[in-house]
Order: C-alpha cells, then structure tokens, then sequence
C-alpha cells in the first residue's frame, strides 16, 4: 500500500493490507504474527510495523512517497485461500468490490492492453 | 472479450470480472473495454493489486472464486475462450515495422492451452466443489508464486513506480520499475507494463513494441525488452503449462 506519511491507523492498515489486527496480533488465514505493545495503540509506526511483520518498504523520498510490500511469511503469493476483497473502479469511477459477488462462482480475468 | 462465454456462464451461477492491468488506467484500456461492450464489471487495476493480493505474473491470467469466497484456482495462464479465437483482429497499418515481424514470429509459438482449460471451466460451473479442478485450500495456497522477500520488496517497488507515473514523474518511475525488475524476474507484466509505457513509435501498436527504438537504441532505459527476453526464455516457455 501506499503512504504518504510515517504513521497509519489500525482500519487503514486493514483496510490497505488485509492483514486484520486483533488481540493476538496481525492475522491472515491461519497466520497470526504477535506484535509488540507499542503497535497496540490506533496510531501505528510504519517502520516499527514493517519490522514487526516482515513486511517490507520502498521508498521514493524525494516524492514523500512509500509503499508497504505484501508479506512473504509463508513463502507463497497467497497466505490464506480466503478471496481478499478486491475493490477497483469501473471506466465511470465506481469502485466495484469483489465481496458483492458472494453467492456466485467468479472468475477474475486479468488482462492489459500492451 | 469473453462476453459470449458469460453470456452462456451466467445462468448458471458464473459472473466474470475482467481488471485491466494498466497503470494508465481508463486512458490505456478504454478501447478495448468499450469495444467488448461487457455486461460483466470491468475494472482497472493502475497499481497492479492483483499481482500483490493474487500472485498474478502474467497476462491473460484467471483466479476462480467459489461461492463462499475461497479461491479454488490461483493465478494461472486464462487462454481466450475457443470462440474467440478467431474475433476481430486489431486494425494493422499497411506497412510493419520489422521489429512487429519479429514479435509476432515470437508470439505464435506461445502456447495455450485452450480447450483443456475451458473444458475444465464449465466443468467446475457445472459441479462445483465436486468438480476435480476445484482444488483445496492448501493446494490453492502451495500453487501460488513463490514469494520471498525480495519478491515481496519487488512488489513494493512497483506500487511505487505506478504511482511516480501516474504523478507524472517517469524517471523516477524508471528506477523503480527497474528494481521490481531485478528483484522479481518471472512477472512479466512487471516487464511488459513498463516497457509499454517508453513507446518509441506512434500509433494503436505503440504499447506492443516494448523495446528499443531503430532510431536511438542505447537510449532504452531497461535491462530486457520484450523480444530479446522472449528470445532467451524461449515463447514455448512462456505461459505455464496447463496443470488440472
């Protein structure tokens, strides 16, 4: 994801990862990584999150701009066989979210134009 | 494109939903989507979060979702549906550069395969979790991309450079396009996404030349091209076999 600043809250790095913060620590699927106290609190450190999951950051600073990578914890592209939800705009800007779908079978076909 | 599949597909409970992998979103796919004239939702995807969140490497690609929202198939090769095949070509202009030549000599010999992928698609349509090719959750996750750390980082790098393009900062974009490049050598559209994007000739083919200019080579800013790095990996290596 990106960021534009050192420090996210809990629901944008939910929101932006798929990775859900609970008690026990961030978790996806079966896969829960504890976190220390100091990322507890709604105001999280990106680099000391970052550290803490294994997660990794590129940077262009004179842009300001960062972007957290995806983990690799489990050495596969997918740590969960759970869609994650998959929100993307249509040609007009409205964002469509794979969730909607629910109740059909689906096949997201990924093309380009090059 | 696959319009006519969902057209048969839908009453039977399939939806598709095509993303354009294009970081210059509704300006670079706007011709295409219109021209399929879809009913299904056709989305655009500028930073490439189907390869961070799926695993996707490659274009065409499909992941198939159950009703309960598990994946049963990762990202693999999506050959275009049989009928298809024979839809209307691009309009080409009466005189090809050589270089076009020698890229369509490359792409006919990339394989697919077509009928035993679609077989296996009305197949799990028809059966669901009875279908053989609906696979189970381990198997789902152990057939994702290998994804270590530098992969991941990779992927980083190239949010990163999407966004330095859409801002309008394209050198920078270079170097990072580049790094995810070095860092994630089997995507091919991290490749094929930024050398769609220098364009030395003009004209409708201009994203499919993804290499040097005839005029001034050394000034291409990347270590591959599509048709030098075709040409090493071998076309026939080029999708992944189709593996049930």
């Amino acid at each position: 994801m990106l960021l534009t600043s050192n420090t996210l809250t809990r629901a944008e790095f939910e929101r932006g990862t798929g990775w859900q913060l609970k008690p026990e620590g961030a978790c996806k699927g079966d896969v829960c990584i504890p976190l220390p106290d100091a990322l507890k609190s709604d105001q999280l450190d990106v680099d000391a999150l970052a550290d803490a999951m294994g997660l990794p950051l590129a940077q262009a600073p004179s842009f300001g701009l960062r972007a957290l990578g995806p983990e690799s914890v489990g050495s596969r592209a997918l740590t969960s066989a759970r869609a994650p939800e998959l929100a993307l705009p249509d040609l007009d800007g409205n964002v469509f979210k794979l969730s909607s779908l629910k109740g059909q079978k689906v096949l997201v076909y990924a093309w380009a134009p090059y | 494109m696959w319009q006519a599949l969902r057209n048969e597909l839908h009453p039977q409970g399939l939806e598709i939903v095509t993303v354009g992998l294009d970081v210059l979103g509704a300006e670079g796919c706007r011709a295409f989507i219109e021209a399929a004239n879809p009913d299904h939702p056709s989305l655009l995807d500028q930073h490439h979060v189907l390869a961070e969140l799926f695993g996707v490497v490659n274009i065409p690609s499909s992941i198939w979702i159950d009703e309960q929202g598990m994946i049963v198939r990762p990202a693999e090769t999506a050959p275009a549906p049989p009928m298809d095949r024979d839809g209307p070509a691009m309009d080409m202009p009466a005189e090809l550069p050589p270089r076009f030549a020698d890229i369509m000599s490359e792409a006919v010999k990339i394989q697919s395969d077509t009928d035993a992928y679609h077989a296996a698609l009305r197949d799990w349509v028809a059966k669901g979790s009875d279908s053989k090719f609906a696979l189970d959750p381990d198997t789902v996750i152990a057939r994702s991309r290998p994804r270590d750390a530098d992969v991941a980082l990779g992927h980083a790098h190239f949010e990163l450079a999407t966004q330095l393009e859409i801002d309008g900062h394209h050198d920078a974009a270079i170097e990072h396009f580049r790094e995810a490049h070095r860092l994630v050598p089997g995507s091919w559209t991290f490749r094929r996404q930024a050398w769609s994007l220098e364009q030395p000739i003009e004209g409708p083919l201009a994203r499919f030349w993804q290499g040097p200019s005839d005029e001034d080579p050394g000034a291409w800013p990347y270590e591959g091209d599509w048709l030098s790095d075709i040409r090493r990996e071998g076309a026939e290596n080029y999708n992944d076999p189709w593996r049930p």
